[in-house]
């Protein structure tokens, strides 16, 4: 099977998937009753009358999380290149990927003694 | 029959033949195996969340000393299928402070990029209906999009429980993805590829679970983990801690809208299962024990397919039992557990299965890796330049091996 076909299996598998999901919406939408009123489409706290709205502010720890997900997930995409050619390439690829590696664990460790992986 | 039940690959050509035989035209011919592959995965999604969602219900009950649904069918069977009717009968509601077009949107990022994953497994021989040679990047990439329905729900619903639900899940899903691509990262250095089919075939002489020694186990317990996590199960389930948060961040979502978020979180569970089976089980290739031909001859007789749902099937229990067998963790344990042990566990293992794969030292490497350079005698390091032929070879084996690298 030739790759530029199976990108066109991709798209439409993609296609389909999300076609089920409308097709789905849809067919719920023929057969079931509808009937909103202001109790029912109000926000669900328990049965309390709710206050406020929930789009405020949240606590910054997320972001510092963020943040450091997006230093070690990119540096673990370029990993895979070097984890495929590493058994062709051989010694000359361990020594660099061990380098890599160090400077992402020294990251981690960085980021560790600065407290960052505490949770507030 | 025989080609079927076994051969499936030599099955797919040989319908292909046919097929191009009796049509003449080869788009048309494409066209109708595509749409007979879509239709086999909608059936399979469908047949999943049915099927997953009665064991569960089953292996909880049984779990507890109960006996779970009985009344629907034969051993309550068609639960599932009355709850769907059900579910599609139900009112949609929405609320009204929402953000209409992400709360609609959420669902279908959830189940679509679940299903597209479907499609990327490899079910037998050449029974998979997308190959890519990067195709365990693109799975990895594909069903990261989850997240990003779950932060929609949460978000566009515009209720506490939910927006709660959504940032815990939002955290705990990236960080756990970084520990489950490392743990994959180690079978992908022994194997050299990322093509599902390459990845199974590397493994006719053993599984890399232990062919692998130890970093393949410690790759296959760190996944587990890992992907239990990322598909919100007990004890990561903080995202929708039913005791915390209501439901969560599909707490504002009904009828079929909570039906796909369900769908797509049981069709999550069978996906990290059969990439664990595909990358550290050997796939669809049978338990093999080299010497023993009369063993390998009997499990020969089990098709493939049947290995690969055997293997997932049992992946999917064990992702069940830990439900009912670890308690829920706290949001800073969940991250102190993931940042402070599992990661720098994981860097170890990869960093150990580098060496050993580029030492050769694992179980039947019948092709050992690249000719280790050898390593120049000290005085002749001191001084490169000076030392004359000797010292000129050492460095010209490197630069030659990494001129070569782009072509590999």
């Amino acid at each position: 099977m030739k790759a530029d076909l199976d990108i066109f299996y991709l798209g439409f598998m993609a296609l389909v998937g999300v076609g089920y999901v409308l097709g789905s919406f849809w067919f719920s939408r023929l057969i079931a009753p509808s009937a909103p009123d202001a109790k029912k489409t109000s926000p669900y706290e328990c049965g309390e009358i709710p206050f406020g709205g929930a789009w405020g502010q949240f606590n910054v720890g997320y972001y510092i999380f963020a943040l450091l997900f997006l230093v070690f997930d990119v540096e673990v995409i370029f990993l895979f290149p070097w984890a495929v050619v590493l058994k062709k390439v051989g010694v000359f690829a361990l020594v660099e990927g061990a380098v890599f590696l160090a400077i992402l664990v020294f990251g981690l460790v960085y980021a560790w003694r600065k407290k960052y992986l505490v949770w507030q | 029959m025989r080609d079927f039940l076994y051969h499936t690959d030599r099955f797919v050509l040989d319908l292909t033949q046919r097929l191009t035989d009796a049509i003449g035209i080869p788009w048309v011919v494409e066209l109708i195996k595509m749409a007979a592959a879509a239709v086999l995965l909608v059936g399979l999604a469908s047949v999943l969340g049915m099927v997953l969602i009665w064991i569960e219900r089953k292996v909880a009950a049984h779990m507890q000393q109960r006996l779970g649904p009985m009344r629907v069918g034969p051993h309550g069977l068609l639960q599932t299928v009355a709850d769907t009717l059900k579910l599609l009968a139900k009112e949609d509601i929405t609320p009204k402070n929402a953000d209409i077009i992400i709360y609609y949107l959420a669902p279908l990022i959830t189940f679509a990029a679940s299903f597209v994953c479907l499609s990327f497994l490899p079910y037998a021989p050449g029974m998979q209906a997308v190959r890519f040679n990067v195709g365990l990047l693109f799975v990895l990439g594909i069903s990261s999009l989850g997240v990003l329905g779950i932060l929609a729900a949460g978000w566009s619903s515009n209720n506490k429980w939910s927006m709660l639900g959504a940032m815990r899940g939002g955290a705990q899903i990236i960080s756990y993805e970084l520990s489950a691509a490392l743990a994959l990262l180690t079978a992908v250095i022994f194997t050299g590829s990322l093509d599902f089919h390459d990845i199974v075939e590397s493994q006719r002489e053993g599984w890399w679970i232990w062919r692998a020694p130890v970093v393949g186990l410690l790759g296959f317990v760190i996944y587990t983990i890992a992907s239990t996590a990322e598909c919100n199960r007990t004890p990561f389930d903080i995202v929708e801690g039913e005791s915390e948060l209501a439901a969560g961040f599909h707490t504002e979502y009904s009828a079929m809208k909570f039906a796909m978020f369900f769908l797509a979180e049981f069709v999550n569970i069978f996906i990290v299962s059969g990439v664990s089976a595909t990358i550290f089980l050997g796939g669809w290739m049978p338990f093999h024990i080299g010497g023993m031909d009369g063993l390998n001859h009997v499990f020969d007789l089990i098709p493939p397919w049947v290995w690969f749902f055997g293997k997932v099937m049992a992946l999917v229990f064990v992702v069940m039992w830990f439900r009912w067998t670890f308690p829920r963790l706290r949001v800073d344990q969940l991250m102190h557990f993931e940042w402070k042990f599992l990661m720098p566990v994981s860097f170890a293992t990869v960093a150990v299965a580098a060496v050993l794969a580029t030492g050769g030292w694992y179980f039947f490497s019948a092709t050992p890796a690249a000719p280790v350079p050898q390593v120049a005698p000290k005085h002749e390091n001191a001084k490169p330049t000076a030392s004359g032929a000797h010292g000129e070879r050492t460095w010209g084996t490197f630069r030659v091996q990494a001129v070569s690298f782009p072509n590999v």
